[in-house]
């Protein structure tokens, strides 16, 4: 009992870190039909950079807010400089945005080199409280609680402010909503930065549970993606169920059958889209 | 046919002659890695450049192949021929159940689920070590032949250049086929072939199929050439570069893949002698490309070629044949 309820816990840690990454990724995807491949290099830049401020002496929540910030800014810059001059052309965006993804992630180690490095859970937040007869680290908790504010803060967010208005108008028809006003190079440039801040976030967040390390990218990425394919590219709530759905999935495949956790993603998949090929909440894409 | 095969033609002669020119086998193990990673991109450049398909997860038929031949050939004990085989046919079996699940989509959603097939078989490669030897992969496989002389560089290279001879000289039937065209038709109007009665479900499996066949034929090339494989053949960069080489020469022209797998090879050999980084350089390759050459190096030439005709006094009205194609992306 106890091994279910902790790995239970777990999986909720993982997918609520799996919503932060897919939620970006799936925003970016919905309004801009882009996908973002250098975005798990971004979530592993934000770990990086949260542990480089976290040694220079500042707490964990400066470090979280300045990676979110500075993954952000990157962001915008990769999207006005370069992502921008290739607007609707597939293959250009999925190359610049994998060859950036090479760049950050060497450049990563480069910088921070290839020893895994942990990151220190806020000093609040560390140790552990008993969940029945299961005893629990306070930090994943604080994960699943935060991912889920992150997740009510997207939705509300786009259901209910002007701004996600706006979204919502440019995703449906970005001509009709540019037509009436809506500045969509702006709205392009605040939903890339949005997304890559919350790739940054993630990584801070993730940093104390998956630790940091060269190869954190090629392993978020996938399971991000894995998530957007399940859930339906640019739907947040997509991204809401695809996570968590991954999230146990991967978490018990990794504990009961440890050789095969990999293979065993690839069930989901098969089952949707067997049923839904755009993902159970995703539109059909051309 | 004959005028177009001829720069083939001379290229394969003088990758062949490259063992008589030098003594040191590096020339030639190089020549060698280009005519195996060429093969690859022909089989990708069926679903990038015909098919408008672009897969993110190539790597992941020479990668079954290479397991395969190297699981059959030490632990099951098979001669290599027949391991060969067996993990030729072992591939497209396993490719065609992929293609159920890739070909429900195309444009991103294909990307994406390319990718994640990719890294799920890379995953099953790392991770169930007891079958694939994890990290470590799997060593001494052997080359098959016994008498014919593989073990030496160049009679190896001579096989990769017949292998590579056979893809080029098939493909380049095959995309001047009814079927090739309909192919391209598929890619450019899905829903009107649709319409007048193709089946471009089936035609992209075919497509799909292909590519699996020759992406397994350089696989096995890959293992017997290296007689050792391992998870790293089918990284997210593995899959990368197959694509950069077909971006990079040129979708959907036949010579394209072969200077795209030239220079990314050589690029990848070169930059390891010089500087350690070459996921980096990798990654500025992408950057450069898409920014500078976006139709790949084989069409830019061509495009050079006519606008320098176009420079001189034209005798009469020149149509040029390098009309944009619409859709190409995506």
């Amino acid at each position: 009992m106890a091994f279910w309820v902790s790995q239970s816990l777990n999986a909720l840690a993982l997918g609520g870190l799996l919503f932060m990454l897919a939620s970006g990724f799936s925003l970016i995807f919905g309004l801009m039909r882009v996908a973002n491949l250098a975005h798990g290099a971004l979530f592993m830049l934000g770990a990086y950079l949260g542990l480089a401020t976290v040694k220079a002496g500042f707490g964990f929540w400066t470090a979280a807010a300045a990676s979110a910030v500075l993954v952000g800014l990157l962001g915008g810059v990769i999207e006005r400089t370069l992502l921008r001059r290739l607007a609707g052309r597939t293959l250009p965006q999925v190359l610049l945005t994998l060859g950036l993804a090479f760049i950050i992630a060497d450049a990563c180690l480069m910088a921070w080199g290839g020893d895994p490095m942990r990151l220190p859970p806020p000093p609040e937040l560390s140790g552990a409280v008993r969940v029945g007869d299961a005893v629990f680290p306070r930090y994943r908790l604080f994960v699943i609680g935060a991912s889920a504010a992150v997740a009510l803060g997207l939705w509300l967010l786009v259901e209910r402010t002007r701004a996600g208005a706006m979204i919502r108008a440019a995703v449906d028809d970005v001509g009709m909503a540019r037509a009436v006003g809506v500045s969509a190079s702006t709205l392009f440039t605040a939903v890339f930065c949005l997304g890559t801040a919350l790739a940054g976030l993630g990584g801070v967040i993730g940093g104390p549970i998956l630790s940091v390390y060269p190869s954190l990218d090629q392993d978020m990425l996938p399971l991000a993606l894995l998530v957007v394919i399940l859930g339906g590219a640019g739907s947040l709530a997509g991204a809401f169920v695809g996570a968590y759905a991954i999230g146990f999935i991967y978490t018990f495949g990794q504990v009961l059958v440890p050789d095969l956790a990999y293979v065993i993603l690839f069930l989901p998949m098969i089952a949707v889209l067997s049923v839904a090929p755009q993902g159970l909440f995703g539109r059909r894409l051309g | 046919m004959s005028a177009r095969a001829l720069p083939f033609a001379l290229a394969l002669v003088a990758m062949a002659l490259v063992p008589l020119v030098s003594t040191s086998p590096f020339y030639v193990n190089l020549t060698s890695q280009v005519a195996i990673a060429a093969i690859g991109a022909l089989g990708l450049n069926v679903l990038v450049g015909h098919a408008g398909l672009n897969s993110l997860g190539f790597a992941v038929f020479p990668g079954l192949a290479a397991y395969l031949v190297a699981w059959l050939s030490t632990v099951g004990g098979f001669d290599p021929v027949p391991a060969g085989l067996l993990a030729l046919a072992g591939t497209l079996l396993v490719s065609a159940g992929f293609a159920l699940v890739a070909l429900r989509t195309t444009g991103l959603g294909f990307v994406m689920i390319t990718m994640a097939l990719c890294q799920i078989v890379w995953g099953a490669a790392y991770r169930w070590t007891s079958v694939t030897g994890g990290d470590n992969g799997l060593s001494g496989i052997a080359r098959p032949g016994a008498g014919l002389g593989l073990e030496r560089p160049e009679v190896f290279l001579w096989l990769c250049l017949c292998v590579l001879a056979l893809a080029l000289l098939q493909l380049g039937r095959f995309f001047d086929s009814p079927l090739g065209v309909a192919l391209r038709g598929s890619r450019d109007q899905p829903r009107r072939m649709n319409a007048v009665g193709y089946d471009v479900w089936r035609i992209r499996f075919v497509a799909w199929m292909l590519a699996a066949a020759w992406g397994a034929a350089a696989g096995l090339l890959y293992a017997w050439y290296h007689q050792f494989v391992s998870p790293h053949m089918m990284a997210v960069t593995a899959s990368a570069e197959v694509l950069l080489m077909v971006v990079a020469g040129g979708a959907g022209t036949l010579a394209g893949p072969l200077v795209g797998a030239a220079l990314v090879v050589l690029l990848k050999n070169l930059a390891s002698i010089w500087i350690e980084r070459w996921v980096m350089l990798l990654g500025f390759t992408f950057v450069v490309i898409v920014l500078v050459v976006p139709d790949g190096i084989v069409p830019g030439l061509g495009r050079l070629k006519g606008a320098l005709k176009r420079m001189r006094p034209a005798s009469g009205p020149t149509i040029s044949k390098l009309v944009p194609r619409e859709g190409a992306d995506g």
